[in-house]
């Protein structure tokens, strides 16, 4: 396959970005996207210039880094993956492809297609834990959850934090990020401790990072890699209803 | 004190006061188009007439005027404040941004469709509201929804501005009953089922009005310029 790639070069976060154009002959339909950009920094490691920048780890879904805006979408076309699940037989031969780092205030590039997504790590840090003792396990089956409560939570939880939400939202909000990690512990018993501080702080700093309002557009739950559900937004907003008048 | 201060600064709190103001002038437009279905009775107004007459003069609906009043700058105020914080939320826009993929048009336009719906609501005051309640003598309110309506270009604005007033609830109800955490993927259909009652049945409600009196007389009189031939 012949591809064209327009990628945004950003040399550091206090430099101007711009596209650069690159054209490969030799991409193959069984490449994941990021071997594609595998296959483009080692040719421009042989003409001696700068490989472009991106973020990965796992290349397997699961560790929420490798996060690009390709055509327009988050994670590109297609449901429920990320960028690294993502093939080159999405594409047709000669097309070209636009590629840019997700675009949000709080996510600032550092450079090319790389973002600072540590907004997430403190809203997490403002109440997406549980405090527990240390000393002997207790008994597993001691804590009474319910079935459905812990599919639930489980589906929540496998959120992995990607920012998918946020760069496909138009109000660059975190809600649908936020919702699924406060909900996957306000349906558990050990989470409920904390239950109305979580929801207060949580949200608290996710305004303060200058994340945008949710506007329910549910763009978010359309490009979340993990099919993560609104269904969590609206429990955030419960949660936080409910912690303001208990609190 | 503090902790409703709070509330309001926080996104979901000011979204809450939207959701609830919001689904307060819903009622409203209920109440509004039931009221005005009189104009169909055929009895050259009179009962309408009364109507409006009983409306102006109830102290309870005059306070809830002022309830009404309040429910419009909280929900204008409040859809304000998140649609200017949401533009300061991405600086650098994306070269392509296919938003068409994965969100509906009307989700993405409230501020546009509500803005028209104001301006909207500020000419229908003046038509309306305003003589009624100060001019002197006070004219009969069914002559002047005739007057108005026989006038094309005011009912061409009427009838856009409510198919921009059944896209802002198109989203509006549902988003609403989103942010309250109403909402479930269980009973989505339900919800959309009550939300067709706001943002399909009563737009199509007011609009037919203007229709009918637009065409109605429009036709009364080229009968009765045909019958004076
Ligand atoms: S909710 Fe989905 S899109 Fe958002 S961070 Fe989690 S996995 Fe990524
Ligand atoms: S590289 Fe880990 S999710 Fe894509």
């Amino acid at each position: 396959m012949k591809i064209t790639l327009k990628v945004w070069r950003q040399k550091n976060a206090a430099s101007e970005g711009r596209f650069e154009t690159y054209v490969s002959n030799t991409v193959s339909e069984h490449m994941s996207f990021l071997e594609l950009l595998d296959v483009v920094n080692i040719d421009l490691v042989k003409q001696g210039l700068e490989p472009i920048a991106f973020d990965h780890d796992c290349r397997e879904g699961i560790c929420g880094s490798c996060g690009l805006m390709i055509n327009g979408r988050a994670h590109g076309p297609g449901k429920g993956i990320a960028t690294c699940q993502l093939h080159m037989r999405s594409f047709k031969d000669g097309d070209e492809i636009v590629v840019e780092p997700w675009r949000a205030n709080p996510f600032p590039v550092l450079k090319d297609l790389v973002v600072d997504r540590r907004s997430f790590d403190r809203i997490m840090q403002a109440g997406g834990y549980i405090s527990v003792k240390t000393g002997g396990a207790p008994d597993g089956n001691a804590l009474p959850v319910p079935h459905d409560h812990a599919e639930k939570a489980f589906d929540a939880a496998a959120c992995i934090g990607c920012g998918a939400c946020v760069a496909a939202c138009p109000n660059s909000s975190a809600m649908l990020f936020v919702a699924a990690k406060v909900s996957q512990l306000a349906l558990l018993p050990q989470g409920h401790a904390e239950r109305a501080d979580r929801a207060l702080n949580m949200v608290e700093q996710m305004d303060k990072e200058g994340f945008g309002n949710c506007s329910n557009n549910y763009a978010c739950e359309a490009e979340c890699p993990k099919g993560i559900s609104v269904d969590n937004i609206a429990r955030l907003n419960r949660e936080f209803l409910r912690a303001t008048v208990v609190k | 004190m503090n902790r409703l201060v709070a509330f309001y600064q926080s996104s979901i709190g000011k979204k809450i006061t939207m959701s609830l103001t919001g689904l307060f002038l819903c009622t409203f437009l209920v109440e509004h188009l039931v009221g005005n279905l009189l104009l169909f009775v055929g009895d050259g107004g009179e009962s309408f007439d009364a109507y409006s007459e009983f409306m102006a003069g109830n102290f309870v609906i005059r306070t809830i005027e002022f309830v009404l009043l309040f429910g419009f700058l909280g929900h204008i105020v409040s859809g304000y404040l998140v649609w200017r914080k949401n533009r300061t939320s991405r600086s650098t826009d994306y070269e392509v941004y296919r938003l068409n993929e994965n969100s509906p048009i009307w989700s993405r336009n409230t501020m546009l469709t509500g803005s028209i719906v104001f301006i909207f609501l500020v000419i229908h005051l003046r038509t309306f509201f305003l003589p009624l309640r100060f001019d002197d003598p006070t004219p009969s309110p069914y002559f002047l929804v005739v007057q108005a309506f026989t006038n094309g270009w005011y009912c061409a604005f009427y009838v856009f501005a409510l198919i921009l007033l059944a896209y802002h609830l198109r989203h509006g109800f549902q988003a609403a009953m989103q942010t309250l955490g109403l909402r479930n993927s269980r009973y989505e259909g339900l919800i959309n089922a009550i939300g067709a009652i706001f943002w399909l049945l009563i737009p199509l409600g007011f609009a037919s009005m203007p229709i009918y009196f637009y065409f109605f007389h429009t036709m009364s009189n080229a009968a009765m310029a045909l019958g004076a031939l």
